[in-house]
């Protein structure tokens, strides 16, 4: 905790995840470069100020209009500056971009107003994020309606010590990254506005050592009504039999109505009118909630929506199982 | 047309004084159906700094608010974000967007020019009572149908918002039509109605200003109405166009929303530019350094804002690759913006620079907006804007733009043009005074914003966790003393008009047109049509003996 402190500077919070320190370098290069180009532009017009102030009513004044060579300076030199920065800046957004394999999946569900947090297991934490120190950790963020006469909203996920921020929309998934590098709890929160308790929807990142992780999480909480507790994706497993997907879509390879659904996470599909996509989480949930925005390569367009008919839960549980399909 | 030539007429009627625009005809049918460019502008100023008193009350209450993560004024955060729903959108669609054009511009601008009047006076009328309309639509809307969704009104917000943002947006739309009248207006004016002799390269710069900023009126606001129109069609057809819960996009309305209002950000900042250009030349009695560079800064400015609307969208779930394009392309805009900046500091080499209440304002302008541009640096990079988006660094970076750039400049062309429009001199002690006061006031309300921000505090917060308090607190204690400086300010304006001294034909020994015709000017502004035989900044103290290198 006190290295925590040690970082913190009047400007930055506390550094706690790999995106904070690389996130600051570039901060401060801009930062200094503000500066110094504040206090000339400052500094000159000072200057000018108090050596050219008027001294009397027959003051001469220079007949200066320009002077090509400075203009074309201080319009070219600078953009080398803006180059770096720029190109500093690209890098930096890529990395956080691109999670790495070994990532650990959790869900985040953005509600009015508040979070609720998803693990692998099937535990839930609600505005409270628990995760391991020293891990990649990927959240699949969506935001969701409360009530069926209300309407889910925009909210962004921002953990200032992490230095990461990401929209969460309405019935999508957008997915965020990191890894955490300190232990202690760390502010969430909501940087989309989003009504009332906009600034309430105020949670907390909890890093813990990783063999404590598990411990940490189990709630109790138990996503399968039978009783028994099971992981999200069994929980979506039993989603899968009970929606009656099996009557169209096979899970070891052989074509019936719809394409088989093992492997498909991860890998390029052919659309019919497009251009190929990725299969993702969101291009998951499109596929059950709107199954008429992209037609696999080959296939009728018989499937049925489930829009309506399935809990953020299930659909949630449905995206995990067919993700574990090899 | 030098610095002296004080008290009397120009055109030397000697003995009874003749009339001008203000008492040519009386009564108050004789303003509310006036073609006068200056009466329409000396109403539209009256206009446009009531919501500016109002607007800024509410930014009082706000403040005040966040003196305290616990409540101080309401304990209704939905009263809060109606406050500060109401404070966005006045400032920026019934302040800054018209501010200076609709004002200055119109009173200054076919003076500036030697013209009668503007191209179409009828339209000009129009125009003023659109945005009044317009105006009073706008606030009704948010009032009655109790919009708190900010002044961006972003959606999905919530069943019942979705209809009143229609309204709201409505709203813009009829406000955006006003401004069209005045853009086009000033755009055909300027092509037409200039005095014989005045080149293009002999247009003062506040009139390349407000061309630059007609093109990008009479460009963006079409995309508001069809913003408006696909909202009307999702709501009564129920396709899905914005709205997820249908199968809409909400990014897509900020795409919308965005390219229509990241151009307006350069509507409302171009104006202060140009202003800036006049107040810089004239009291540091030297022509403008590198003409050509500010003018066409201007245009290319006007070009590129319409390129980089993506960039308040990194964070928001838009492609990547926009937004890698989009973080290049506003870099693009930073190099014509700091150009101008250095150009106005160059302008005062070698100058004999008065320290009047219009250059306090420029200085403080210089200052403030320097800030602002510069620290745009960080939010137009990718990775840092993901830690400051959408935080209190973009407030305070934003104010520093909008209040330190535009809003300073308005003030200072007002000090600047207040004898011309009124015949009135005001008290010059307390003139520096008030903009002193509003300098300090200014950086201490919006410069701890920007810690705040940098150190993680979102705004739209109606509380927020305590780390941040000092910071806040900071910041309302400097927006009483910003308002103490404006109150001065207008105090000492009010003031001249009821007992300040008769203003000289000159006072400023200006040599741009509008000073050649009586102060106040007659009702048809010149005798007869003037020639331009100089530049704008051919000011009488110039040495053409020395070298240039002086
Ligand atoms: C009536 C038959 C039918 C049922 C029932 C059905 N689907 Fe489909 N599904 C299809 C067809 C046909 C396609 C391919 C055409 C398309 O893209 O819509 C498809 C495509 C998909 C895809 C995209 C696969 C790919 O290769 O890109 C997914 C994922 C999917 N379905 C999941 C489900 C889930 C989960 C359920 C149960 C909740 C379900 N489907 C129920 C017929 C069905
Ligand atoms: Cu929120
Ligand atoms: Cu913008």
């Amino acid at each position: 905790m006190l290295s925590t402190l040690i970082a913190k500077t009047f400007w930055l919070p506390e550094q706690a995840s790999t995106f904070a320190k690389s996130h600051d370098a570039l901060f401060y290069f801009i930062y200094w470069t503000m500066v110094i180009f504040f206090v000339a532009i400052v500094g000159t017009m000072i200057y000018f100020a108090v050596k050219y102030k008027k001294r009397s009513d027959d003051d001469r004044t220079s007949p200066l209009e320009g002077n090509t060579k400075l203009e074309l300076a201080w319009s070219i030199l600078p953009s080398f500056l803006l180059i770096v920065m720029f190109a500093w800046g690209f890098k930096g957004y890529m990395s956080m971009l691109i999670p790495p394999a070994n990532a650990t999946d959790v869900h985040v569900t953005g509600y009015k107003w508040g979070w609720n947090f998803t693990y692998h297991t099937g535990d839930v934490g609600n505005n409270e994020l628990i995760v391991p120190l020293g891990q990649p950790i990927r959240l699949i963020m969506s935001s969701e309606q409360t009530s069926p006469d209300d309407m889910a909203v925009l909210h962004s996920f921002y953990v200032p010590a992490f230095r990461i921020k990401r929209d969460v929309l309405p019935y999508r998934y957008t997915v965020l990254w990191f890894e955490a590098t300190e232990l202690g709890s760390f502010d969430i929160f909501c940087t989309e506005y989003c009504g009332t308790g906009h600034s309430n929807m105020i949670g907390k990142v909890i890093v813990v050592p990783p063999e404590d992780w598990e411990a940490a999480i189990s709630s109790g909480r138990d996503f399968v009504d039978d009783g028994s507790m099971g992981t999200l994706a069994e929980f979506g497993e039993m989603t899968f039999g009970r929606a009656g997907c099996p009557a169209c879509h096979s899970v070891e390879g052989q074509r019936l109505t719809g394409p088989a659904l093992n492997g498909v996470f991860g890998r390029e599909e052919a659309i019919e009118g497009g251009a190929p996509v990725m299969v993702d989480e969101d291009y998951l949930r499109e596929s059950i909630m709107e199954p008429q925005a992209k037609i696999v390569n080959g296939y009728p367009r018989t499937m049925p929506t489930y829009a309506g008919q399935l809990s953020p839960d299930q659909i949630m549980g449905l995206v995990e199982y067919i993700k574990t399909l090899q | 047309m030098s610095s002296t030539a004080i008290g009397a007429d120009s055109h030397g009627s000697s003995g009874h004084e003749e009339k001008n625009y203000l008492n040519a005809t009386r009564g108050l049918k004789s303003w509310i159906f006036t073609v006068d460019h200056k009466r329409i502008g000396i109403m539209y100023l009256g206009a446009i700094l009531t919501f500016f008193l109002i607007g800024g009350l509410l930014a009082i209450a706000v403040r005040l608010e966040l003196f305290s993560p616990d409540p101080v004024l309401t304990k209704d955060p939905s009263l809060y974000n109606k406050l500060f729903t109401l404070h966005g959108a006045i400032m920026v669609f019934l302040v800054l967007v018209p501010s200076i054009p609709a004002s200055i511009g119109n009173f200054i601008l076919p003076l500036q020019l030697g013209a009668k009047d503007v191209a179409f006076p009828k339209l000009n009328l129009a125009s003023l009572w659109v945005y009044c309309i317009g105006a009073l639509f706008l606030i009704a809307v948010i009032l009655t149908k109790a919009v708190e969704t900010g002044w961006t009104f972003y959606t999905p917000y919530s069943k019942d918002s979705a209809s009143s943002v229609v309204l709201a947006t409505l709203g813009v739309f009829i406000l955006g039509f006003s401004s069209i009248f005045t853009g086009l207006n000033f755009i055909v004016t300027i092509h037409k109605m200039r005095a014989p002799g005045m080149t293009w390269r002999r247009l003062p710069l506040f009139v390349w200003a407000m061309y630059a900023t007609s093109i990008i009126q009479v460009l963006a606001t079409p995309v508001i109405a069809i913003t408006m129109l696909l909202m009307l069609l999702e709501r009564t057809l129920g396709i899905g166009i914005f709205d997820p819960a249908l199968g809409g996009d909400p990014v897509l309305y900020q795409h919308f929303f965005w390219f229509y209002s990241h151009p307006v950000v350069y509507v409302m900042i171009l104006p202060g530019f140009g202003i800036i250009s006049e107040l810089v030349t004239v009291h540091s009695r030297k022509n403008i350094f590198g003409y050509n560079a500010i003018a066409i800064s201007s245009v290319s400015i006007a070009i590129i804002g319409f390129l980089v609307w993506g960039h308040h969208m990194f964070v928001s779930g838009q492609s990547p690759l926009a937004s890698v394009i989009f973080s290049a392309l506003t870099f693009f805009v930073a190099v014509p913006t700091a150009i101008k900046v250095l150009s106005w500091v160059a302008t005062m080499y070698g100058g004999s620079i008065r320290f009047t209440t219009p250059m306090m304002y420029t200085f403080s302008f210089l200052f403030l907006f320097s800030i602002g541009g510069l620290t745009g640096l960080l939010l137009s990079t990718l990775a840092t804007d993901v830690h400051l988006h959408d935080t209190y660094y973009v407030v305070a970076h934003f104010h520093y733009v909008m209040m330190g750039g535009t809003l300073i400049a308005f003030i200072g062309g007002i000090f600047h043009w207040w004898p011309k429009m009124t015949g009135k001199l005001y008290n010059e002690k307390w003139g520096n005074i008030s903009a002193i006061l509003v300098f300090i006031g200014f950086n201490i309300t919006f410069f701890s914003q920007f810690v705040a921000g940098t150190q993680g505090m979102p705004r739209r917060y109606y509380t927020y966790a305590e780390q941040y308090q000092p910071w806040q607190q900071l910041s309302t204690i400097g927006s009483w003393v910003l308002a103490l400086g404006l109150f001065t300010a207008a105090g000492v304006l009010l003031k001249s008009i009821f007992g300040g001294q008769r203003s000289p034909h000159n006072p400023w020994g200006a040599v741009s047109m509008e000073w050649e015709t009586a102060t106040p000017p007659i009702e048809h502004n010149f005798h007869e049509q003037p020639i331009c035989e100089h530049g704008p900044y051919d000011f009488p103290e110039i040495d053409h003996t020395m070298g240039p290198a002086h």
